[in-house]
């Protein structure tokens, strides 16, 4: 039951309190990049949060088993970008052979994922905070979720941006970059749930 | 030290190694074929993505043609020299008469901000289509561009820009995509042959003194330039004068005559 519990909370956090996007400022260029429409934001949210997921599966053990045994920990971070960025193009080879639908829909956006930092942020922290396997899992998992309703609350707010008014000075890039501090500034409303969240 | 610095070395070579040798077979075994003649096809096609030949994108005209019965003169950016190679590659012979020319989209309106007066204030969505809904726009001629912009965001080339409350089409960026074309809820945009040398300003379908009133630089249907026209080639029709570019010699008299203005010169192919 404690483990179950502290798997909750792992999750909750992951996804409320320290989402990578909007608490922690990773996978930023996604965020605004492929926000526009609902169903390409869905399509990176899940996209990213599959990678995470199998990232996690195969950064911990080559962190345990390789590098921490060889007194190698310096090179977690080059080691991991290598991994990922070949899992990546691994996982698309087989999508496109197996699952060509799921490519489709996809493929355009998991070349995009390979060097971003927030698949390899969530590796990291998975070392940094001391989680075993299964904690790591759902801690990616969380944070995986996290940035897919990042992007699917965002890219609906940008809707309503396009179809309102914006003074000629802040168009585009700028007042999606404040209304991205804005949602980021609702998300601090979670700061506090955690520590009470079996109270 | 050297030792650390080898092992070091060492992990990170056969991760790398491994990654690669994994990376090379499964490209190797789980490889999807794909026909030669549509990465052909592909590559010579401009990969601007327009849309206007009704496919999703190059790749998708690209896929279609190699599958066939898809006509190989859809691409309208490529135009000729696509046509041929795309046939060169499919091994169809290319029909003379089934090449479709360069055309240019351009926007038959000159209601600039001064010379049409509005009739009401628009405060809707910047929309054109949006504003067409609401009583046809706020301009007081029904006809000519409203100038929300939405043939602007269609346009993939970047060519349209919204001048003095008109859209205007720079002709040295336009592809001949006719998104545009197809965007404008007022139809006031249309493609015509980037040869041509005159054009009608105008749109608008109202008795003459209708349409003056409404706009200062609408076509009046006074029928001087068709009356004038040594090759018979401008029709006034629906009070609107149109233009037809197989007969047009480019003389230019129906600019000189127009009391309007709304016919005026223009060379597409600077």
């Amino acid at each position: 039951m404690e483990t179950f519990k502290s798997l909750i909370i792992i999750l909750m956090g992951s996804v409320l309190v320290n989402n990578y996007v909007l608490s922690r400022f990773l996978g930023i260029c996604p965020f605004l990049g492929v926000s526009k429409k609902l169903d390409q934001a869905t399509g990176m949210g899940i996209a990213v949060t599959f990678v995470m997921l199998m990232a996690t599966a195969v950064t911990y053990p080559i962190q345990y088993y390789v590098l921490e045994k060889n007194g190698l920990g310096y090179l977690q971070t080059i080691v991991f970008i290598l991994v990922i960025a070949s899992l990546v193009q691994f996982v698309e080879i087989l999508l496109k052979k197996f699952i060509p639908a799921l490519h489709k829909s996809l493929g355009v956006y998991l070349p995009l994922i390979t060097t971003n930092c927030a698949v390899l942020g969530v590796t990291i922290n998975n070392i940094t905070d001391n989680y075993n396997f299964l904690e790591s899992m759902v801690s990616s998992l969380g944070c995986g979720l996290g940035f897919l309703l990042a992007m699917v609350l965002f890219s609906g707010i940008r809707t309503y941006i396009d179809e309102s008014e914006v003074p000629e000075s802040l168009k585009g890039l700028p007042v999606t970059l404040m209304a991205a501090s804005f949602v980021s500034l609702a998300f601090f409303g979670f700061a506090g749930i955690i520590e009470n969240l079996f109270a | 030290m050297l030792a650390d610095i080898l092992v070091a070395l060492l992990v990170v070579a056969v991760v790398g190694l491994i990654a690669a040798v994994v990376l090379v077979l499964s490209s190797h075994f789980f490889a999807v074929k794909v026909d030669d003649r549509v990465t052909e096809i592909r590559s010579c096609l401009p990969g601007a993505n327009c849309g206007a030949c009704g496919f999703a994108g190059c790749d998708a005209y690209a896929k279609a043609l190699v599958e066939g019965g898809v006509k190989t003169n859809l691409c309208i950016p490529g135009a000729q020299a696509v046509v041929e190679q795309i046939s060169g590659i499919l091994g169809v012979e290319v029909v003379e008469g089934e090449l479709k020319e360069k055309s240019v989209a351009v926007v038959h309106c000159n209601g600039t901000c001064d010379a049409a007066p509005k009739k009401a204030i628009y405060d809707g969505i910047n929309s054109c289509l949006a504003a067409t809904v609401l009583y046809g726009g706020a301009n007081a001629c029904n006809y000519g561009c409203i100038g929300c912009g939405d043939c602007k965001d269609a346009c993939f080339a970047n060519a349209i820009c919204i001048t003095d409350g008109v859209a205007r089409v720079d002709a040295r960026l336009c592809i001949g995509c006719g998104m545009c074309a197809k965007v404008c809820p007022k139809g006031v945009i249309r493609l015509i042959p980037a040869d041509s040398k005159q054009i009608v300003l105008c749109n608008n379908t109202e008795k003459g003194a209708v349409a003056r009133k409404n706009c200062k630089n609408a076509c009046i249907a006074c029928k001087k330039c068709e009356l004038n026209c040594p090759e018979k080639a401008i029709t006034v029709l629906n009070n609107l004068a149109k233009i037809d570019y197989d007969k047009c010699s480019a003389c230019g008299t129906c600019v000189e005559n127009c009391p309007v203005h709304c016919i005026t010169n223009v060379n597409f192919e600077v």
